[in-house]
């Protein structure tokens, strides 16, 4: 099986374009990068059909050999058709962020961001042997 | 014994409930359980001293070689007496400690016969690792009691010290049981002791299963954790951490010592541990003030002396051990339940505040001063006779001339005064009558009730002293056969000569008898002396405290995990996709470098074209990483999409090329839809900043997938199994279009979890954008207001649309748009061909399965065709031309995708099985028909479903939150009459066309 190199060489720029994009901030960027990867990712299939042959509509006088292959054809088929759904679905997330938050951007945590800062300090629960002699604590003594 | 131990099960099962009708009398039902057990003891246990144990055994999980084998031995028999009789008692003090009222009893009755029933089993347990279950059991269950006050920080916090340094040697107990059981070859512990395995690793084990051991008995280093657990309830204390749990540590090295007590490194570090607990201990426990903790450090004092002897090893030791077990048992428990009774009545146990109690409650200080003379070794009490035989024990080796017995002895002397100091500190601290304290005044009547648990167990220990020979009884067989000392010239010591060692009262004038008079006279002058020791304590403080060390070390952990989470969770999703992707760069870049089998062979292209579309969707691709307006960034990216549709018309794959394009197209007008409520411009504000880094791992997951591409290509070793497919579609799926059948009949499966996918992805789209429930929870006033505006608005807009009528008649939604928005041509266009469109939808659905098409294509062409009817005119024409719902489609394909899998299962074939069907129609002349096609026909209706979806959330409940008279509507809490539009009326209006 070989490979045709004009198409690796555009699959790798698109892969490297589509990390480009989904490294950024702005959600419709990480959008337009996941389509690119999902093209990319398409095409990687496609690679794997090895040499380019006739469509595979069945036809007796054609050896089985002189099709394209139809397995990856398939795969690609499902995933077009995935890559869209969950494009739409992005879509949506992303209107919905505008419209929440009028913001087109992944912010950072920002309980992730507090516990950097170290506004979150967690105090042990120590006891102190000594610190009530009875069971018996009369009432607004119990919650110390 | 498995019945009883499934009675304590049932017990604490039922206890809780059965609270709310006894209130606090539901521990009188809750002692009847443990009494049971003790009562079953006593009837077996002649049979159990003079002939052989009791066994019983049953199957737990016999894949694991795990057993519930319960074996009751004389050693099991003397600690199920104590751990039964004890919780009987404390159960039965419960029912007075805790009013009728008191929060949480049935939690806390349940917990306490729960922790009955494990202590029950750990002692009769035959197999290690069953021991081990019922040792955790233990270990949990005290984390519940000792934290019962829930609303104390001080009892949470000293629950989980508790838990944690006692899980913490129990799990590393568990790796010593581990070993162990792998040497003897089972997990028997009679097995176990028989083989007495030997070496470097047996000693290894012996020391890990030290370490549960004397984390559980609180022995130095892991000592500080029973103080802190004085938390807990006064009961708890008494049975926990006097009677029961205490001695499981005690209890499993009395189990191992005939076998293991001449391993190297065990006596030193019994020895040495225990008498620096026993010192230690009887020291800090003179400058308590509280006197539940004073009895708490001497609790720690007193197993510093068990584990010395207990791990000593002779035939002596072991039966001044088991003496001394008992005696302990007796009289902890005894203080501790009376500290329960004077804190219960005055409300304190700070014996600075206390004084004159004991004329005021003359029965509980005696009973407190027959357990006091026990513990300090007072004959003629049993903690005398068992003190006595511990000092022989040893004395007999010291004399023989083992000096680790010397040291032993003089520790155990200076333990003894310290002890006696400490008793007699606790008599004075909680019945004298001290100067310059108000006596104690409204102490309760102590009931009888109240005084009877401490009365028992007190006077068990006095009638044991003089009924010594019957102790001695119960407890030597379990010591017999054990040797009679470890010194050199021991073996010719008495025991040799026939004469055994046995409890009494009265040896004659010994020299055991004369060093105990020693301790106790150095006791009576510590005591004396305890202003200048006070003095001493409030300078000689120890620099290193245990309790400090823990709480160090809970902290550290707790700062590093902060510091870890910092370091890790950066809060960013960037950072965290760049982590993520330099890991795949970096380890499928080394393997691909370290393991491939090398590149493929390469060709250049198939065809020229190639080259040209490359060069377009590579220039589209970098267009489009430095596109500043969004329509532009979509629009480049959609030229890479039709690159690929071009790429795959060249190679040979019209289904994808067909797909493709029109998956390109509904993306695009996705994107249109919601980009025009976005800003046009992708500003710098998003973040546009380490260019160069991104850059560089971009670059870097290029190259790496190029390579994984090459290497793929080259590791290709076997022909495909699809070279069979075109055949095998035609034969058994009477398809010509191997791709199409290949999607409904050979691979249907993946088909099926891909139309679960679209589904899945097309509700969510739907449910982030109708968000139309929320309104109604907001206020609704003066609806009709708001009607009255609506009706003026669409007045107006029937106004406008009144003179060009005709224009209306193109599509059904007309009259409700607005003019100026309005494009004729688009009107006709989509009037003319919107029929069509939809008859080559269904075209390509059955033509698909022999051509290229299918229900993918054919769906996404309907789809179009209702993309034509929005664009045109809007969502009202989108409700004519689809009156059914977005989810109705997608259920209905789905059901019919289902179906097609599960019919064939009915009629005994496998799922997803075709079957074919030919004939002669009339019209038609000959038919086929497969069933996959009905398949075909769900996925059909799936894609029509999410193209639907997406124009009704994406456009139509877009346009109605943007519309000014929609957000009127919501703004005033209610939408009743913009549900229905002038194009509901459709089927009326349609005959004007």
């Amino acid at each position: 099986m070989t490979v045709s190199l004009v198409l690796v060489i555009v699959m790798s720029a698109m892969y490297a374009c589509a990390v480009y994009l989904l490294l950024e901030r702005s959600l419709t960027r990480v959008l337009l990068g996941f389509l690119l990867a999902g093209n990319a990712t398409n095409l990687l299939i496609l690679i794997m059909v090895g040499e380019a042959g006739v469509a595979p509509i069945f036809d007796e006088s054609i050896e089985a050999s002189e099709y394209t292959d139809p397995l990856p054809q398939a795969l690609i088929l499902t995933a077009i058709v995935i890559t869209f759904a969950v494009s739409s679905f992005l879509l949506a997330l992303i209107y919905r962020s505008w419209r929440l938050a009028n913001a087109d951007d992944v912010s950072d945590d920002a309980d992730d961001l507090a516990l950097r800062g170290g506004a979150v300090l967690i105090a042990a629960e120590e006891t102190l042997p000594e610190s009530s002699t009875t069971d018996f604590p009369l009432e607004g003594e119990e919650s110390r | 014994m498995l019945v009883l131990l499934a009675l304590f099960g049932i017990a604490a099962l039922l206890l809780a409930p059965l609270t709310r009708a006894l209130t606090n009398r539901v521990f009188l039902v809750a002692a009847l359980v443990p009494l049971g057990a003790f009562g079953h003891a006593l009837v077996v246990g002649p049979g159990i001293l003079s002939g052989g144990p009791l066994v019983e055994r049953a199957a737990w999980v016999p894949q694991l070689q795990l057993t519930l084998d319960l074996v009751m031995d004389p050693l099991s028999w003397v600690m199920t007496l104590v751990v039964t009789g004890v919780g009987a008692l404390v159960l039965l003090y419960c029912a007075a400690y805790f009013r009728s009222d008191s929060e949480g009893i049935g939690r806390f009755a349940a917990t306490l016969t729960a922790f009955a029933g494990a202590m029950y089993g750990l002692v009769l347990s035959e197999d290690v690792f069953l021991l081990f279950v019922f040792w955790e059991l233990t270990s949990v269950l005290s984390y519940l009691l000792i934290g019962h006050y829930q609303g104390r920080r001080a009892s949470r916090g000293a629950a989980l010290q508790a838990l944690i340094t006692t899980t913490l040697g129990g799990l590393v107990m568990l790796v010593g049981l581990v070993l162990l059981a792998q040497q003897a070859g089972s997990a028997s512990i009679p097995v176990i002791i028989a083989a007495a395995p030997e070496g470097a690793l047996t000693t290894t084990a012996i020391i890990l299963v030290l370490v549960g051991a004397l984390s559980k008995s609180a022995i130095l280093p892991f000592h500080f954790w029973l103080p802190g657990a004085m938390a807990a309830p006064t009961p708890v204390s008494a049975y926990l951490h006097a009677a029961a749990m205490v001695k499981a540590g005690v209890y499993l090295i009395a189990r191992f010592a005939p076998a293991f007590a001449e391993t190297p490194s065990w006596r030193e570090i019994l020895v040495v541990l225990g008498l620096a607990t026993m010192i230690l201990g009887g020291w800090v426990a003179l400058r308590q003030t509280d006197l539940k903790l004073l009895l708490a450090y001497g609790t720690v004092s007193q197993l510093g002396l068990l584990v010395v002897i207990t791990g000593w090893g002779t035939r002596d030791a072991a039966l001044a051990a088991l003496a001394l077990l008992v005696a302990h048992a007796l009289f902890k428990s005894t203080l501790f339940l009376v500290v329960g009774i004077i804190d219960h009545g005055a409300g304190t146990r700070d014996l600075r505040a206390l004084s004159g109690l004991g004329r005021r409650a003359p029965v509980l200080a005696a009973i407190a001063a027959l357990a006091l003379a026990s513990m300090a070794g007072l004959p003629p009490l049993f903690g005398f006779v068992a003190k006595e035989a511990v000092l022989h024990a040893l004395l007999v080796d010291a004399l023989g001339g083992a000096d680790l017995a010397a040291i032993a002895v003089a520790g155990v002397v200076a333990g003894s005064a310290l002890t006696a100091a400490y008793s007699i500190r606790f008599f004075w601290g909680a019945f004298a009558t001290k100067g310059g304290v108000d006596d104690v005044e409204d102490l309760d009547h102590v009931g009888p009730g109240f005084l009877l648990a401490p009365a028992v167990l007190a006077v068990a220990g006095l009638a044991l002293g003089p009924l010594a020979a019957l102790a001695d009884a119960g407890v030597a067989p379990s010591a017999d056969g054990l040797p009679a000392g470890v010194a050199p010239s021991a073996p010719s010591a008495p025991s040799g000569s026939g004469e055994v060692y046995h409890l009494a009262l009265w040896h004659g004038p010994t020299l055991e008898l004369g060093l105990s008079l020693l301790a106790i006279l150095a006791g009576v002058a510590i005591f004396l002396a305890r202003e200048p020791i006070a003095r001493l304590h409030a300078r000689v403080h120890s620099p290193v405290s245990a309790s400090e060390l823990y709480w160090d070390v809970v902290g550290g952990v707790d700062r590093l995990a902060v510091r870890v989470t910092s370091l890790t969770q950066r809060g960013s999703l960037p950072f965290y996709l760049g982590v993520i992707l330099v890991v795949f760069v970096a380890g499928t870049g080394a393997t691909l470098l370290i393991g491939s089998s090398g590149p493929g062979e390469v060709r250049l292209w198939d065809t020229p074209a190639q080259v040209a579309i490359a060069v377009i969707m590579v220039a589209s691709a970098v267009a489009a990483t430095r596109a500043q307006k969004r329509f532009t960034a979509v629009l480049v990216v959609g030229v890479t999409g039709f690159g690929m549709s071009a790429l795959f018309s060249i190679m040979g794959a019209p289904d994808l090329a067909i797909t493709q394009i029109l998956v390109e197209l509904v993306t695009l007008i996705a994107f249109v839809l919601v980009l025009r409520r976005l800003p046009a411009q992708l500003g710098d504000r998003h973040g546009s900043t380490r260019k160069g880094l991104r850059a560089l791992i971009a670059v870097a997951v290029g190259a790496t997938m190029g390579v994984i591409a090459l290497v793929a290509a080259g590791a290709r070793t076997e022909a495909p199994i699809s070279l069979a497919w075109p055949e095998l579609a035609y034969e058994i799926g009477h398809g010509r279009n191997t791709v199409n059948v290949a999607l409904v009949d050979l691979r249907a499966w993946d088909t099926l979890g891909e139309l679960a996918v679209v589904i899945a992805a097309a509700t969510g789209v739907a449910s982030l954008l109708f968000i139309r429930g929320r309104d109604d929870a907001l206020p609704r006033p003066a609806r009709g207001l708001v009607r009255r505006r609506v009706e003026q608005r669409l007045d107006r807009v029937r106004e406008q649309g009144r003179p060009g009528e005709l224009r209306n008649a193109w599509i059904l939604a007309g009259p409700s748009l607005d003019p100026r928005n309005r494009s004729i041509l688009l009107e006709v266009v989509v009037r003319l061909t919107f029929h069509a469109t939809v008859v080559v939808s269904i075209y390509l659905l059955f033509a698909g399965h022999n051509l290229p098409g299918g229900g993918f294509a054919g769906g996404l062409v309907a789809g179009l065709a209702l993309v034509g009817r929005y664009l045109a005119g809007g969502r009202y024409e989108l409700g004519a031309a689809a009156p059914v719902g977005a989810g109705a489609v997608l259920g209905t394909g789905m059901l019919l995708a289902a179906s097609t899998a599960a019919m064939p299962l009915m009629l005994g074939a496998d799922a997803l099985t075709s079957a074919f069907v030919e004939t002669e129609l009339p019209v038609l002349g000959h038919v086929e028909f497969v069933t996959s096609t009905i398949f075909d026909v769900g996925v059909y209706l799936v894609v029509v479903g999410l193209v639907l979806d997406v124009l009704r959330s994406l456009g139509a409940e877009v346009d109605r939150q943007a519309d000014p008279v929609e957000r009127a509507i919501a703004a005033a809490g209610s939408a009743p009459a913009a549900v229905s539009p002038p194009a509901a009326a459709g089927p009326q209006s349609e005959g004007r066309a």
